[in-house]
């Protein structure tokens, strides 16, 4: 006979057979977002021999509404590297934030040392895993653009489920169906994105922003473009 | 719907509550005071953006008395957010704060569904504001006068009451400046010309 | 103070019969024979500096740093026990922290320093607890711009906010002092340093505050300033800091020391609103010119008639 306090006052097994345990089940299980709302369309971003291009638009759509058309979804971090965030606009702002406490706190210790690219980048991937993890994924997918510990261009994705790739060339949404194959003309592979200049691929960013107002239905011709270097970022309107 | 204009904000909302085809109230307050003047526009669950705006309420209350400063309606909009976006789940709540603080004059704020927090010049949400992007974009000027700001809201509140079924009853205004909130009242049998302020 | 408690200085939560908490009075003395502190508010910033005594030859030169930063736009030092010190640096990042996940915005130096103070108050209470060996001196600058909320997006009206008051300028260069008992701006009107008045409700705490072993001498030069007329540019007060601290020193001139010293401008000044380290070379600039007014000082006082020369 069990006597542990959970069967206390429940029908004997011994006498009326196994109890049904499912019907004790007090709460239903926790459920989370399971679909954005306001959301952003793809961003795009290419390696050049001293540093990386990336860009966005600036809508954030509601469904098939044009609703906010003055959204940058291009975030400086430290001024050495910029994420472009791409799905819920919500849960980039949450995402804004996080960076921001984090940036905040990486200041306290004067040692000099901050976070590059590639630090913020794995930080990140971590974030988004442990989401999905908890099954309250971060409906995002997002670029990582700057220089790594060597001073090297470094350019890196992430999204919900936190799967990260890397590449020369790199776009998500629908930048990955349309703009891609275009932004791969300029870098197919590693080896090449020394022979590439800023100008280059600035121009080929900005053909394929074209290319995505043409054929995304959630995209608009306003976004902003961003320039990576050792000398540090800047993000502009365009 | 809320709108920035010369001299602070102006808040604007019909007064129609319905249970699917039938209208619950047909001269309900859309228009919620959280603090002197820091006001918001509340659509989507009458009783999810009522506990919302009941929670922000109490703590700008506590914040105005604990720093010895009134809030700004920054303070609102973020608090705002935070609860629209941590509740995303069970919360059916699309919000616009709007209010007037001498530091930063009149500021307009969206929170759509999601929990998203959209600085604005003007914000229209809500049913009718489908129908009203077009007149809104045409008739839009940074700048106005408060008459202005006036025709503008209850003439984009025409039309949404005009072309959605779930939006009818009387105009409501809150006029937020330096002066403090001044509503008014604009009814249909009056052809929404009056009685207007007070 | 008598070296008597008659065992009502055992405990934290006890008073003594006539109205005293020696513990606290205790910790006071801790504080006074810290390394000195000084801060001062300017017309377009904050500075902070502390005398750092070289308590080793092994210790290397700029490490062991003892102002610390709080958020981005706030600088915290003092004078006492040091983990005392770091633990209410501690506590104060993560009231930064907290007010910034609830209002998404930089806490004010106002609030910061009143939940401080209250922390620090706390701590006279019971009797299972000590009180914080530390005065700490809390500078910083309160955004004088429009502040955004934290990760908003959109940027409202193109022409500006209409029906923005002129003159409703708000933020600022603020200092307070926060000591063992957990008092902070009235504090100047218990330790009697007779500072400045200070209004409680727009207040923005000290003009200038000084606490450690050269306090007093560091507040009669401070109280020579005067700092309450708003004159002071930043510049100058990274120097006047300086000059203080080296004065301040001469009672324990035996004792070798570094000055350390940060300072907050204003959005459009040399920090942009964050607290920073002065820069090497002002920092070094401000020490020989500091060196050099305590130079003329020991001129005047060799050409004194002989005789009144002061000997230690």
């Amino acid at each position: 006979m069990n006597h542990l306090p959970q069967a206390w006052g429940r029908p004997r097994d011994d006498v009326y057979g196994p109890y049904d345990a499912s019907y004790l089940q007090s709460r239903l299980p926790q459920a989370h977002t399971q679909s954005p709302i306001v959301t952003g369309t793809s961003v795009l971003a290419v390696k050049f021999k001293d540093g990386v291009v990336i860009a966005a638009d600036n809508l954030a759509s509601y469904g098939s509404l044009a609703r906010f058309t003055d959204v940058k979804r291009l975030r400086p971090f430290n001024s050495k590297s910029i994420v472009g965030i791409g799905g819920d606009v919500s849960d980039m702002q949450y995402l804004d934030r996080l960076l921001n406490s984090l940036d905040v706190t990486e200041n306290y210790s004067s040692t000099g040392h901050s976070l590059n690219a590639k630090n913020l980048h794995t930080y990140l991937s971590k974030v988004m895993y442990k989401r999905r993890s908890d099954i309250n994924p971060l409906w995002n997918q997002m670029l990582v653009a700057g220089l790594d510990g060597n001073d090297e261009p470094f350019l890196s994705s992430v999204d919900l489920l936190g799967t990260t790739f890397s590449s020369p060339t790199l776009a998500t949404g629908f930048g990955a169906h349309l703009a891609q194959p275009l932004l791969r003309k300029v870098a197919d592979d590693e080896s090449k994105v020394a022979d590439v200049t800023r100008e280059r691929a600035v121009e080929a960013v900005k053909e394929c922003m074209k290319v995505l107002f043409y054929r995304d239905a959630r995209s608009l011709d306003r976004y902003s473009i961003a320039v990576v270097t050792k000398e540090g970022g800047g993000v502009e309107g365009g | 719907m809320a709108i920035t204009f010369s001299a602070g904000v102006i808040l604007g909302a019909d007064s129609r509550t319905t249970t699917g085809a039938y209208i619950a109230n047909r001269v309900t307050d859309k228009l919620t005071q959280v603090h002197d003047t820091i006001w918001c526009c509340r659509s989507g669950s009458a009783a999810d953006t009522q506990a919302v705006a009941d929670i922000v309420h109490y703590h700008l209350g506590m914040y105005g008395i604990t720093n010895e400063e009134a809030p700004t309606t920054q303070t609102a909009a973020a608090l705002f957010q935070e609860l629209c976006y941590d509740n995303k789940d069970q919360l059916s709540a699309g919000m616009i704060i709007a209010g007037y603080d001498p530091r930063h004059g009149g500021s307009v704020y969206s929170i759509p569904l999601g929990g998203s927090l959209h600085k604005q010049s003007y914000a229209i949400g809500g049913s009718g504001s489908t129908y009203i992007y077009g007149y809104c974009d045409s008739y839009w000027k940074e700048g106005m006068s408060e008459e202005e700001g006036i025709d503008f809201v209850k003439g984009a509140l025409r039309e949404a009451i005009k072309w959605d079924g779930s939006s009818g009853g009387v105009i409501r205004l809150v006029v937020l400046t330096n002066e403090g909130a001044i509503r008014h009242l604009y009814l249909p049998d009056q052809d929404y010309k009056g009685p207007g302020k007070g | 103070m008598t070296s008597i408690g008659t065992g009502y200085d055992l405990q934290n939560s006890v008073f003594s019969p006539d109205g005293r908490n020696f513990q606290v009075e205790y910790a006071v003395k801790a504080v006074e024979n810290g390394g000195t502190c000084v801060g001062i508010r300017c017309k377009d910033g904050v500075v902070l500096a502390v005398e750092k005594i070289i308590t080793s030859k092994l210790l290397k030169p700029g490490a062991n740093k003892k102002i610390a930063t709080v958020d981005r736009n706030v600088g915290i030092v003092s004078s006492g026990i040091i983990p005392d010190g770091r633990h209410f640096v501690s506590r104060a990042r993560d009231e930064a922290a907290s007010w910034r996940s609830t209002y998404k915005a930089p806490i004010p130096l106002a609030a910061l320093a009143g939940r401080l103070g209250g922390y620090v108050q706390a701590y006279t209470l019971y009797s299972s607890v000590r009180p914080f060996g530390v005065t700490a001196i809390v500078g910083g600058w309160d955004s004088e711009g429009e502040l955004g909320v934290d990760g908003q997006v959109g940027s409202g009206p193109s022409v500006g906010t209409g029906g923005k008051k002129p003159g409703a300028k708000a933020g600022g260069p603020a200092l307070y002092m926060i000591e063992p008992s957990g008092s902070y701006w009235v504090s100047l009107l218990i330790t009697r340093d007779g500072i400045h008045k200070t209004d409680k409700a727009h207040s923005k705490g000290y003009y200038g505050a000084a606490t450690g072993k050269g306090r007093q001498t560091a507040k009669s030069e401070l109280e020579k300033l005067d700092l309450a007329s708003g004159n002071l540019s930043l510049e100058a007060g990274v120097k006047e800091a300086a000059r203080i601290i080296y004065v301040a020193h001469e009672d324990s001139k035996d004792k070798e020391f570094e000055l350390e010293m940060s300072w907050i401008s204003s959005m459009d000044g040399p920090t942009k609103g964050r607290h920073q380290e002065v820069p090497k070379d002002m920092l070094e600039e401000a020490e020989k010119l500091a060196k050099k007014a305590l130079e003329g000082e020991d001129e005047e006082e060799t050409t004194a008639p002989e005789g009144e020369t002061m000997e230690e």
